[in-house]
């Protein structure tokens, strides 16, 4: 298989070391043979996945191959879809969240997600932040500000808004908003971030920063993004897993992936032949 | 194509300049004609339905010469047309409306609530809405016979089985004391309930509207962030929504004002001089607060079935009063609305969209 030309090879976050080492890094999730229905029609085909801790992860793949589906079900938001129906297993830190004795409200307060278009609530800055622990029951207002600061810091958005928190939310730019959203998911405490094309509806100047803000976050949290675009991948993440029609095609390290993947197909996605 | 070419090319393939000036093709011309009756003939729809308002209200402001004076609200009926007041139906009005708020907005909203956020798709639920959507089309004097039927009925069958009257106990500065509250079948509570069923449809529908308005990127987000669905319809849903609820709730409240078929059923009183409760002015809500307690029991009048009786009446100087009861009509009605207004307002801003 040829090498592919160094257009392709990617450049390193700033500050995060690229060459991850996976035997030192436990599973925070593990996907075992899932399938997912939608009523009768089939979206994943026996799909297992590893996903190593305090490491990103990102899921590849032309539109509609299901990544964002499989995205959804590891932190169960696809029970919200009637009709929808998973099997296998996934475990999450251990626990296998497909148990029908798993409270899904506290399972989404440690897997954390952010959305493709950002949806902050027609609230305060302070509010949207401060909402995730307020419904998890923290009512004391000093824990509440320390904890939105430090949120608001984490995502980079701390110095823009510290003299306006109580203004509306929805007053600040598109590439804010999408910070706010990231900073009201660390609100909870999550151990791992789903982030489904968290930068795809922004400018090159935001996506850049949430790149950088992956970079940073990514040592304490794992998480697992979606992205069409390849560069971003290749930039941003550890591992890269490969989607087509349903099916997880190949997985491995990132360099491994867009230098000399295993797969045909694989292959074809990175250099463009179709997606 | 070149200059040195053109002459090489038969006459046809050379089109002539459009001139997009002239106005010349009449086709185009009558097109932009007919568009432009369209628009005139909306013009005169709306401007004639104004005018025909305007009229209207012209007409009852000028019958209503004789009599629109301050004492109209503060007198109550009676047999001289010069001192007939509005003062039993306001009051009447007052009380109707504040127990059929506190009954139809829980109803109303809590239903709208369980059929957009957490009934499951079926048959059932189904059937439910499209009949809410009948149910405000039935002519609210249906809604009369219900009422009769069913509330004033155990009404009646309540104070007998009270000897008239009820005993509660009243939390006195030192002591409890006992009080007998007198039952009438045709009571307040009786008419709002009734007013109640009717405004209930529109209730449900314009809170479902409001409901449905809130995207559903919000209602995610928040089951993203660990929040059970009682909290995401709590602390997301339902305030996002409050602008249309609390508009939907008002406006249905002011159409409950103008019934009177309903209420003329359940036998609502034509003609009394008698405030419920025998509170004559606002300041005895507070100083009289064992009449308050008997108001929601006692008989009523409202202020259209005052009106009624004062449009039937033989002698013509009765005309003035009548118009000068739909003037006071159409001033609480404004005053309501635009309260309505003003609740809308202040929720819109406090929701920062």
């Amino acid at each position: 298989m040829p090498a592919i030309t160094s257009g392709n090879v990617p450049p390193s976050v700033a500050g995060v070391d690229r060459e991850l080492d996976m035997t030192a890094h436990s599973s925070a999730i593990e996907a075992r043979h899932l399938n997912f229905f939608y009523g009768e029609h089939q979206v994943l085909f026996d799909v297992s996945l590893t996903v190593p801790e305090r490491s990103v992860t990102a899921l590849i793949g032309p539109s509609g191959c299901g990544k964002s589906t499989f995205l959804r079900t590891l932190n169960r938001m696809n029970d919200l879809i009637e009709g929808s129906r998973c099997q296998g297993e996934i475990l999450v830190e251990g626990q296998n969240i497909m148990d029908p004795a798993v409270d899904v409200v506290l399972l989404r307060k440690h897997v954390g997600m952010v959305f493709q278009k950002s949806t902050p609530f027609p609230k305060s800055i302070f509010d949207n932040v401060a909402y995730g622990p307020r419904v998890a029951g923290e009512k004391n207002r000093a824990v509440l500000a320390d904890l939105v600061e430090s949120c608001l810091k984490k995502a980079a958005l701390w110095d823009e808004v510290k003299d306006r928190l109580t203004t509306s939310a929805m007053s600040l730019s598109g590439g804010q908003q999408q910070r706010l959203c990231i900073a009201r998911t660390l609100a909870t405490n999550p151990r791992i971030i789903l982030m489904d094309e968290p930068a795809s509806a922004l400018d090159p100047a935001s996506t850049d920063r949430i790149e950088n803000l992956i970079g940073e976050l990514c040592a304490n949290y794992t998480i697992v993004i979606v992205t069409h675009n390849m560069q971003q991948a290749s930039r941003v993440s550890h591992q890269t897993a490969f989607f087509y029609k349903g099916k997880l095609i190949e997985t491995g390290p990132t360099m491994k992936i867009f230098t000399h993947p295993s797969e045909k197909k694989t292959e074809d996605y990175i250099t463009g032949r179709f997606g | 194509m070149s200059p040195a070419n053109s002459a090489s090319l038969p006459a046809s393939a050379v089109k002539p300049a459009i001139n997009f000036i002239s106005g010349a093709d009449r086709h185009i011309r009558r097109r932009l004609l007919l568009s432009q009756l369209f628009a005139w003939a909306c013009r005169l729809a709306t401007y004639a339905s104004l005018a025909i308002l305007v009229v209207l209200l012209a007409a009852i402001f000028y019958s209503s010469i004789g009599r629109l004076a301050w004492d109209f609200v503060t007198n109550t009926n009676s047999t001289n047309p010069a001192k007939a007041g509005m003062l039993a139906g306001l009051w009447g009005s007052f009380w109707l409306i504040l127990f059929t708020a506190i009954f139809s907005i829980p109803v109303g909203v809590g239903s709208a609530v369980y059929l957009e956020e957490i009934a499951r798709d079926s048959f059932l639920v189904r059937i439910i809405k499209i009949n809410l959507a009948n149910l405000a089309g039935v002519p609210s004097i249906v809604y009369g016979i219900l009422g009769y039927t069913v509330f004033r009925s155990s009404a009646a069958v309540l104070s007998r089985l009270f000897d008239g009257h009820c005993l509660i106990g009243v939390m006195g500065l030192f002591k409890i004391r006992l009080m007998k509250l007198p039952i009438y079948e045709d009571n307040i509570l009786v008419g709002a309930l009734t007013l109640t069923l009717v405004i209930l449809p529109t209730v449900i529908a314009a809170s479902q509207e409001a409901l449905r308005s809130v995207p559903s990127s919000i209602r995610v987000a928040s089951l993203a962030l660990g929040a059970t669905r009682w909290q995401t319809i709590w602390h997301q849903v339902i305030p996002a929504s409050l602008p249309g609820i609390s508009t939907g709730v008002i406006l249905s409240t002011s159409r409950a004002i103008g019934e009177a078929a309903p209420l003329i059923m359940l036998g609502a009183l034509t003609y009394t001089s008698m405030c419920p409760g025998s509170i004559d002015s606002p300041i005895e809500l507070v100083t009289r607060p064992a009449q308050v307690l008997r108001a929601p029991l006692d008989q009523f009048t409202a202020m259209p079935i005052e009106i009624y009786d004062w449009s039937k009446q033989p002698d013509s100087r009765f005309t003035a009063v009548a118009a000068s009861g739909i003037v006071v009509l159409l001033v609480v009605l404004l005053a309501i609305n635009s309260v309505a207004m003003i609740v809308r307002h202040y929720a819109s801003r406090r929701l920062r969209w």
